[in-house]
């Protein structure tokens, strides 16, 4: 602000502040936050990367105190009544730089949309033990799933008997259990498709 | 308003963002150091517009901040894809994407 950029100090800490770190937030208290490992960075990785860290540094000192404090006057350019209010840089963005605007705006969206897609769930991938646990809950009736839509499946005559038939048949599945109407499934291995 | 101590704590924050993501090891700490050479590139450019009166430095800083979101978003929606998949949180085991 000092700087006459009122708003983009404003929307910096609306954007940070307020999405960023609260992003963050969650995210860390999801994960876990895990203390880093050690050892087993590599030797070379492990002194190269602080020097190169370093070496970063002095650059930017030297490109800085050399030539670029000499090259920047003292004084500030004629202020012009309204820099950086909202209304110019409104203004701005709505006549000279409207493509980066645009631009902007799809990428927003793009990324919203990869950030879902990233972390929804996926059936298929999750181990044994919660598909076993998941798919013996017995169904409610008529809401719909999968199993009612499609009925399940028989096993073939002469096919070798698969091994969860026998238990499989203990809980068959919702609509199954109702009715019966006009359904004489046996009750072979549940309906373990992804999605 | 001399213009050099802007651009002195900007590099600043960039030499230490840069460090950290070069040294550090977590991921999510990785992605909060890459904000910091962000913000500190953001600094220099509002000095700049200040220095020299466009303000076009500033629609710059802010197209910036929106990329810096975005990229946040993404890299975090990758975080807890990982950590779905019950993989180490840890950058060296990380090598590929697949899958």
């Amino acid at each position: 602000m000092l700087l006459r950029a009122e708003f983009v100090a404003a929307a910096q800490v609306i954007v940070y502040a307020g999405a960023v770190m609260v992003l963050y937030v969650f995210v860390v208290a999801y994960v876990g936050g895990g203390t880093e490992p050690l050892a087993a960075g590599g030797r070379t990785l492990k002194i190269l990367s602080p020097l190169f860290a370093i070496a970063v540094a002095a650059e930017l000192c030297i490109a800085l105190l050399g030539t670029a404090l000499s090259g920047v006057s003292g004084k500030g350019a004629q202020f012009v009544l309204g820099f950086g209010t909202p209304r110019h840089i409104g203004q701005l963005f709505l006549t000279r730089y409207l493509f980066a605007f645009e631009i902007a705006s799809i990428l927003l969206l793009v990324s919203a949309v990869g950030a879902v897609v990233l972390a929804r769930r996926r059936r298929g991938l999750e181990p044994e033990i919660e598909i076993e646990r998941r798919v013996h809950i017995p169904r409610p009736a008529f809401t719909g799933t999968m199993a009612e839509a499609a009925g399940t499946r028989h096993a073939e005559p002469g096919l070798p008997e698969l091994p969860s038939a026998g238990e499989a048949e203990l809980e068959p599945t919702g609509a199954a259990a109702g009715p019966k109407a006009g359904e004489q499934e046996q009750s072979s291995p549940p309906y373990q498709g992804g999605w | 308003m001399w213009i050099g101590g802007y651009l002195v704590v900007s590099a600043l924050i960039f030499s230490i963002g840069a460090a950290g993501v070069l040294v550090r090891r977590n991921p999510l700490v990785i992605l909060l150091c890459l904000e910091l050479m962000l913000n500190g590139a953001n600094l220099a450019l509002v000095a700049f517009a200040r220095m020299w009166g466009g303000e076009s430095g500033q629609i710059f800083a802010l197209i910036v901040m929106v990329v810096a979101a975005c990229e946040v978003t993404v890299g975090l929606g990758l975080i807890v894809a990982i950590h779905r998949r019950r993989l180490p949180i840890d950058v060296d085991e990380l090598r590929e994407l697949q899958g």
